[in-house]
Parts: C-alpha cells; structure tokens; sequence
C-alpha cells in the first residue's frame, strides 16, 4: 500500500512519525528551494542578458541587484487584482494555478544530492532512516516527469481561453498545438535514454551514469540529447520558440489580461519550468549529481562530504544549462509559426524515432550476437531509405497543394 | 487508507462524469471529463497498477482531452449550446434506450460474476525497491509478446483512421475552382 507513495526505503514498512517528519521537512525544503532557484533565476536571466546586450542590468536592489525579483514580487502582490468583464471566472482563476502547481511538481522527482559514486545508490542516512536526496521516488519515474509537462499545457491554455478577448485566446491556441507537438519528440528522446539505461526511476538513471564514458549523453549517441533540448525549449515556450508571447503579433501572449498576483503566478511558473527542465537534462544525459570522473579517476571536491558534493555537482551542471537557455534568449531570433510546426514534425520526430530505432536495433543484435557493424549499417540503410519515403510524401504534398492554389 | 483513496477516487471519477453531460459549456465539460480521467489514474494507482496511470494521464488527459479543447477554442462552439432546438429528434429517447441498455448490462455482469469479485486480483507484479520496473515488464511482455497481433492490429486501425481523415478532408483536384466560380 505504502508504494503508493514512493519507491523509497524511508516509505516502506510501518509508518512512523520520523519518516513522515523527514518527508513533510523535504517538501517544505524542496518549496523553498525551488522558490529561491527561481528568483535566482530570475536575476540571473536579467543580469547576463543585460552583460550581453552591454546595458548594466537590476542594481539597485541589495547587492548586485539579487533582490530586485523580491522587489518586482512585492510589487505584484500589492497592485490591483483585475478580472474582465468578459471572462470565465472561475477557469480564469484556476489557470494560474494549474501553470504554477505542474512547474513544482516535476521538481519533486529530480535527485538533488546524495552519494552515488563507487555503485552507491544515492542512499543517504536522516535520523537513524534511510532514503534519497530527493522529495519523491516514485516507481514511473520519467514518466512522471512527461505527465506533468503534459498537464502544463492547461494552465496556459485555460489562461488564454478564459480571458474572453481574442488576442490571448490566439497566444494560448499557439501554445497547445506547439507543446502537444513537440511532446511528442521530447518523449521518444526520454525512450532513448529509458532504453540503454533500462530503469524509469530518476535516481536508476543517475546512478547507472557513473563516469564520463557512461554519462547517457554518450551512450544514446549525442542526438537524442539535442532533440531533447529543442524539445525542452520549445515546452517551454522559451526563445527562439516563444510565439506564445510575441508582442508584436499577440499584444502579451496568453497571459495579456492577468495583472497582479495571478500574473506572478504564471511569470513564477515559467521561469520554475526553466529550472526544473534544464535539472531534468543533467539528471537524464550528464549523471546528475554524479561527480566528473573519467576512468578511474574522480573529481574530488575536498572537504564537502559526498553526498553533499552530489548537490555541488548537480548545481554546477545546472547553472550551465541555465546560462544556455539565457544566451539562446539573447542569440536566437523568433521562428515563424510554420517553421516551428516543420522542424517539430518533419525533422524531430522522425529523427527521434529513427535513432530510437538505431539503438533499439544495436541492442537486439547485442543480444543476439550479430555483428555490430553489419547492424548499424543495415540499420542505417532501412532508416534512409525511410526517410526517402517521407521526403518524397513532402515534395508529392507540396506539389500538391500548390497546383491546387492552397499553398503559394 | 485504501477505502479512503478509493472513496476519494470514485467521487472524483463521478464528479467528473456527471459535469461532462450537465455542464452546458463544452470547455466547462472537458475539464470535467479530465477530472474523471485523474479519478481513473488514482485508481489504477491504487490498484499497483503505475504505469497505467501515467500513461492516462499522458495520453488521455494530456493529449486527447487537450485536442478536444483545441478544437473547441479553433472552431469558436464555446458558447454554452442552445439545448432547445433539437437537430435528431429521435436521438433522446434512442440514447436513453441505450443508457438503460448499457447500464443493465454492467449490472448483469456485476452479479453474475460476484464470487470473482470478492477474490483479490494476483496478477499484477507491484513495484518494490529492489525492482523498481517489475509492473512496466509484466505489461510490456504481454503486449509485445501473448497479444502482439491484437496489439499491432489496433496501430494499423489507427492508421487507417489517421490516413482516412486527411483523404476524406482533402479536396479534389480543381475543385474548388468551381466552387468560386
């Protein structure tokens, strides 16, 4: 019955009052951490952009302008909450909430710390109990991870619909067809990993990616890593594929009739999302918490114990994608819509399938003892000549739709 | 505890089910009928059955419900619907000749298989911590090996579904050079 809850040593058994203070105090931290991640991150975003674009950036409030999130939130709170007269009050209501809760939610599953190195597996001791530095481990895992950013969808959806004016209603159509559509991608690039790693559990994947050779980046051959990170930023709605809010088409995007609380709750969401997908790629491809070891040979950070050293590492690795998302924002110009919707289904999916389809083949013919080189071409050649297939179905369509005047 | 999830469950599943044909507002009752699927997906929780109730949400609530919406907002029907005028006038008497038929059936069934009720299902390997993946292997081993026609036959239904409609919606050649002549 108690698996219910989690595949986690701490839940197993009788239920005591320890267990359930170590679980109630890892959901009070896991909030305040990823409240304080994401008004770091927040500052973060403004601060390098502005580094990138040679402007000066939040500098006013505490140092280096930390606190101007704080700042921007206590404004948010205390300005005038407006409905219109228009919308649907209670979805209109609601929709903040099904963006904000989502966005915690896949937090909740990442491995934040713990001792994973030397075929460890992550088990930390709390007050005479044993469990993982991370708020729940449940037996689906990933996939939990995949249900959440699909039920994200709503709050942003819902958001655009119930403000009964068009321009939102437009935002949060854009938005649906492109997170569904991309869902799609991002879920074969999690197959991949879930295939060469054999484990749905956050904390199996992390723990089977003990050296620089084993990382899953590596192992599912680079590709299905960049698919995800596409992907990922196209769930996101971030640049280069934030059509969702483009001003100068949409007003504001879904969110242009919220005001107040309600408009921090998305702006808080987006940015949480940010955080919590860019820990979503390092626990998936760069071993999360697992420290850089090639070989043998370990980077030790001195002093920290190891299992403290796993939330070190973790972080580091973050911070890097965070950077990522940031420079894409001050690099990358907005697609158009139709490209948006080409690159999805006409380049990341059958990309992400055929890949998937390599590796499953590698490893039928691993267990089967066939040679490796003889698979990978046939592989190759049937996955070619696939694609030929869908190329030509492309051409043949445009064709098409041009001698019938419906595409110029 | 487990009568607890249970009642809890249930409600939500009949919350739900009642709101997607009393709400008058096609989004209202969309959003009912993903409250039911949740209900459904705790249930199945319950029941050690994970992985099952992942994928409802992922394919249910996650993509098919989200299509309904997506449909409902494109095609702008979401004012709450006119219920007096009637476009099938035999349709009300017929769909409650069926209701009753449906709902006599599942009770049939219901008594007649009362003693298979009251055995507690064994099939299912639930998740422990040793093997995190035992329910996801018991599944997937039956569908891809006991019941790999019927399985591949649904994909290749839905195939035909999928070519069926882009044949069906496409126009025909020159067509509608006519229509706007």
């Amino acid at each position: 019955m108690m698996q219910i809850l989690a595949i986690d040593p701490l839940l197993t058994g009788k239920l005591l009052w320890t267990p359930l203070l170590i679980v109630l105090l890892k959901v009070v931290v896991v909030f305040v951490v990823g409240l304080l991640a994401t008004m770091l991150m927040v500052w973060f975003e403004r601060k390098v952009i502005a580094g990138m674009q040679n402007r000066i950036g939040p500098n006013k409030a505490g140092p280096f302008g930390i606190l101007q999130t704080l700042a921007d939130g206590i404004k948010l709170f205390f300005k005038e909450d407006l409905i219109p007269e228009r919308s649907d009050r209670f979805v209109f209501k609601l929709a903040p909430y099904l963006a904000f809760v989502p966005a915690f939610l896949t937090f909740a599953i990442i491995p934040l710390g713990g001792d994973f190195r030397g075929g460890n597996d992550g088990l930390v001791t709390w007050f005479g109990h044993q469990t993982r530095v991370q708020l729940a481990d449940p037996p689906i895992g990933i996939l939990f991870a995949l249900a959440i950013s699909s039920i994200a969808i709503y709050g942003i959806m819902l958001a655009g619909w119930s403000s009964g004016s068009k321009y939102p209603l437009l935002g949060s159509v854009r938005a649906s067809a492109q997170m569904v559509s991309y869902e799609a991608a991002l879920g074969l690039s999690v197959a991949a990993v879930v295939l060469v790693t054999g484990t749905l559990s956050t904390s199996g994947i992390v723990a089977r990616q003990s050296t620089l050779a084993n990382w899953n980046v590596v192992v599912t051959g680079i590709i299905p890593f960049f698919i995800f990170m596409v992907a990922a930023t196209a769930e996101l709605n971030r640049p280069p594929f934030d059509l969702v809010e483009a001003e100068q088409e949409l007003v504001g995007g879904f969110n242009t009739e919220y005001a107040s609380l309600r408009f921090a709750l998305f702006y808080l969401a987006e940015f949480m999302n940010t955080v919590t997908m860019s820990a979503l790629i390092v626990t998936l491809f760069f071993g999360g918490p697992q420290p850089i070891s090639v070989g043998s040979t370990t980077i030790d950070i001195p002093i920290i114990g190891n299992a403290l050293e796993g939330t070190v590492w973790l972080l580091l690795k973050v911070l890097v994608f965070l950077y990522i998302y940031v420079w894409f924002r001050a690099t990358l110009p907005r697609f158009r819509y139709d490209q948006l919707m080409n690159l999805g289904w006409k380049v990341l999916i059958p990309a992400s399938l055929g890949w998937f389809i390599l590796l499953a083949a590698q490893r039928v013919g691993q267990s089967a003892g066939w040679d490796r080189y003889v698979v990978t071409i046939a592989t190759a050649l049937v996955l070619l000549v696939s694609y030929g297939l869908l190329m030509l179905a492309q051409r043949t369509s445009t064709n098409e739709r041009k001698r019938d005047g419906v595409m110029f | 505890m487990e009568l607890f999830v249970f009642v809890c469950a249930a409600a939500m599943v009949l919350v739900g089910a009642v709101g997607v044909i009393t709400r008058n507002n096609p989004v209202h009752a969309a959003l009912s009928l993903v409250l039911t699927l949740f209900g459904i997906a705790v249930l199945f929780v319950a029941n050690n059955a994970h992985f099952l109730a992942a994928v409802q949400v992922i394919v249910y609530a996650g993509a098919i419900v989200v299509l309904f919406l997506f449909v409902i907002m494109l095609l702008g029907v979401d004012q709450a619907e006119d219920l007096s005028t009637e476009p099938l006038t035999a349709q009300r008497p017929l769909a409650l000749v069926v209701g009753i038929g449906v709902a006599g059936v599942i009770i049939a069934a219901i008594v007649k298989s009362q003693d298979a009720l009251l055995v507690r299902g064994t099939g299912i390997n639930s998740a422990t911590p040793e093997d995190a993946d035992a329910n996801i292997r018991q599944l997937s081993r039956s569908i891809f090996s006991d019941y790999v026609f019927a399985f591949e036959v649904t994909s290749v239904l839905l195939l035909i579904a999928v070519v069926g409609t882009v044949v069906m919606s496409r126009r025909q050649r020159g067509q509608h050079v006519e229509e706007s002549a």
